[in-house]
């Protein structure tokens, strides 16, 4: 890209920087590109799904994988390969939305809690211990029933649960950022509380929240798949990997594709989302970048 | 507003700080970090505030930019008592004390480019908006010595010395009246040292900057500074203009640093003189004279009793049992 163009557009800079060192480390590519190729598929599944992944069809019923359905059909005689590339977009969209609204929360959360300290740093991060104290899948599992089984619940139910990790990470680093002397130069121009979370806090805290919302990603792809597989996420006959494999357990010992390619799926989305989020905290990591 | 004319005087400052906070919140023990210490700084004038690292030189510097709560005493801008200013006076007076610190990276936030960072205490404040924020920062920027070239780029992308000019043209786009410098030079090369104290001396004789310059080296407060006050576990032992106080040192503590500078003579050799002994700790501060236990012309007297500040000449006050008030 034009030089010229770069230095006075500093952030597309830092961006193709972080890029390019990115490119250069194996498993963070290893890790885009399996989900570069999931996303693909969600984004493209109308196009490229070779069937609707909806509509039944009783005289293809079970059958094998083989030319006509590369991984073969379910008990309505629905083509798999088509539902698995459309579950992509819903587990995808269900990912990103948790994450989105978690992180942002979250961060929010902690960096507040970090910076204004005191008693509402108590009491905010206590708060926080109780729902870190539940493990995620059962806490989420306990909120989406109580919420009713839909998916929209089951999105908010895990999002909740997410907060606290995010408010963690936030709250840790803002305690560090709030002692810079850019803090208290910031505070003799007369900057108030909040101008500083947003503009000082938030910004130099953002490294870690991109490692964690990566990581934070694939275990809420594996938590939404479990609450639908239990029935309290996604409703038949919605393409979802989890529900897929909840109604292909009564066909695993005859059928075994049925619920293995939704479980493979789910594996490779959530390890692909693990290596990058563990590559990127590598890279991001100011102390080995410069 | 001619030359001389006070724009912060200090009077009588206090400052405590709670060492633990005891059980269940019950006040545990505080040290005194600054003992009623008072100052004046003038229009156009640069005071220099030295003392060893502990010595509550930077706390009083950031309670005259109220980023510390004083515990007692006053301090006036321009002869308004800050204390009493409501919110609303206290946001006009915003942008009027400025500060530049010690280590100019960790003051510059690193996520911002050169530009926002010059323009922050425009954009706070909301003076000024859009276009005229850019032209204000391009001005600055050269007045410190960077061009436009400097405006998009972050502050790693510079050296120490390009560092420090972003930090002093943040601290002077308000057009501020009196500048705290908290040891701007100590992170530096010596060779870089001289060209921002060049830029500092320059800044002030083009806009008249009142500067109170804390420093622990002496070499530099002699450079800089019209003024000196010295300071010792938290008060102030000696203060006189700068040609006096190197002329005629009075407080034995005042000495004792000057013979511990080195002097760059090879010709005339002269083992350091050491002041003995650590400075002792602001929590357990010794009874009568803090500085009698390190004096090397310690009297029974300074064990029992504090000594009072003396005027010895127009502008020359100590504070030492050796010059006994008339």
């Amino acid at each position: 890209m034009d030089a010229a163009f770069t230095s006075r557009h500093p952030r597309l800079r830092e961006l193709l920087l972080t890029l390019k060192i990115l490119s250069r480390n194996p498993s963070a590519v290893a890790g885009a590109l399996i989900i570069g190729i999931m996303a693909f598929m969600g984004f493209s599944a109308d196009l490229l799904a070779p069937f609707d992944p909806i509509r039944i069809n009783l005289s293809e019923r079970l059958n094998p994988p083989g030319w006509g359905h590369l991984f073969g059909t379910d008990e309505m005689g629905r083509d798999i390969l088509s539902r698995v590339m459309h579950g992509a977009r819903i587990s995808l969209r269900i990912g990103f939305m948790v994450v989105a609204a978690a992180g942002m929360t979250g961060s929010f959360i902690g960096a507040a809690a970090g910076f204004l300290g005191g008693r509402i740093d108590n009491l905010i991060m206590r708060v926080m211990d109780v729902v870190l104290s539940f493990p995620p899948l059962v806490l989420a599992m306990a909120l989406a029933a109580a919420m009713g089984p839909s998916l929209n619940n089951a999105i908010m139910a895990v999002a909740f649960v997410m907060v606290p990790k995010f408010a963690r990470i936030v709250r840790g680093e803002a305690l560090a950022v709030k002692e810079m002397p850019y803090i208290a130069a910031a505070r003799v121009s007369g900057a108030k509380n909040f101008w500083i979370i947003f503009n000082h806090i938030l910004p130099n805290c953002m490294n870690s929240v991109v490692v964690l919302a990566t990581l934070t990603l694939g275990e809420t792809i594996l938590i939404a798949a479990s609450l639908s597989f239990i029935g309290l996420g996604a409703q038949p006959p919605a393409p979802e990997w989890g529900a897929m494999i909840s109604v292909g357990r009564k066909f695993v010992m005859d059928q075994w594709w049925y619920a293995t390619f939704p479980g493979l799926f789910i594996l490779f989305t959530v390890i692909g989302f693990n290596i990058l989020g563990d590559a990127l905290r590598d890279v991001l990591d100011p102390r080995i970048r410069r | 507003m001619n030359r001389g004319s006070p724009v912060i005087e200090v009077r009588d400052l206090i400052k405590n700080f709670a060492v633990s906070s005891g059980f269940f919140g019950r006040p545990g023990t505080f040290l005194r970090a600054v003992d009623r210490v008072s100052l004046l700084i003038r229009r156009g004038e640069t005071l220099g505030l030295v003392g060893e690292s502990g010595s509550g030189k930077s706390t009083v510097g950031n309670c005259i930019l109220r980023l510390l709560q004083p515990d007692g005493g006053q301090i006036f801008f321009r002869g308004r008592d800050l204390a009493a200013m409501n919110r609303r006076e206290l946001q006009t007076i915003r942008g009027r004390v400025q500060v530049v610190f010690q280590d100019p990276l960790s003051s510059l936030d690193p996520r911002m480019t050169i530009k926002r960072i010059v323009g922050y205490p425009l954009t706070v404040s909301k003076q000024v908006r859009g276009a005229e924020v850019e032209d204000r920062v391009l001005a600055m920027l050269r007045e410190v010595g960077l061009g436009k070239d400097h405006l998009h780029r972050y502050p790693h992308e510079f050296s120490g010395g390009q560092r420090q000019r972003i930090g002093m043209a943040r601290a002077l786009i308000t057009e501020p009246e009196c500048i705290m410098l908290d040891e701007p030079t100590s992170a530096l090369d010596v060779s870089v040292q001289a060209q921002i104290l060049n830029l500092i001396h320059d800044l002030q004789k083009r806009h008249g900057y009142a500067y109170l310059f804390i420093t622990h080296d002496l070499a530099v407060v002699r450079h800089i500074s019209h003024r000196i006050a010295v300071m010792y576990l938290g008060l102030i032992v000696e203060s006189a203009s700068k040609d006096t106080l190197f002329e005629n040192p009075c407080h034995p503590y005042t000495r004792a640093l000057m013979a511990s500078a080195p002097r760059p003579d090879p010709f005339n050799r002269q083992d350091l003189a050491v002041l003995p002994g650590d400075p002792p700790s602001p929590v357990h501060i010794p009874p009568g004279c803090r500085f009698h236990p390190r004096c090397s012309s310690v009297m029974d007297v300074c064990r029992l009793e504090a000594p009072p500040r003396v005027r010895i000449a127009a502008d020359h006050e100590v504070a030492c049992h050796l010059y006994p008030s008339t």
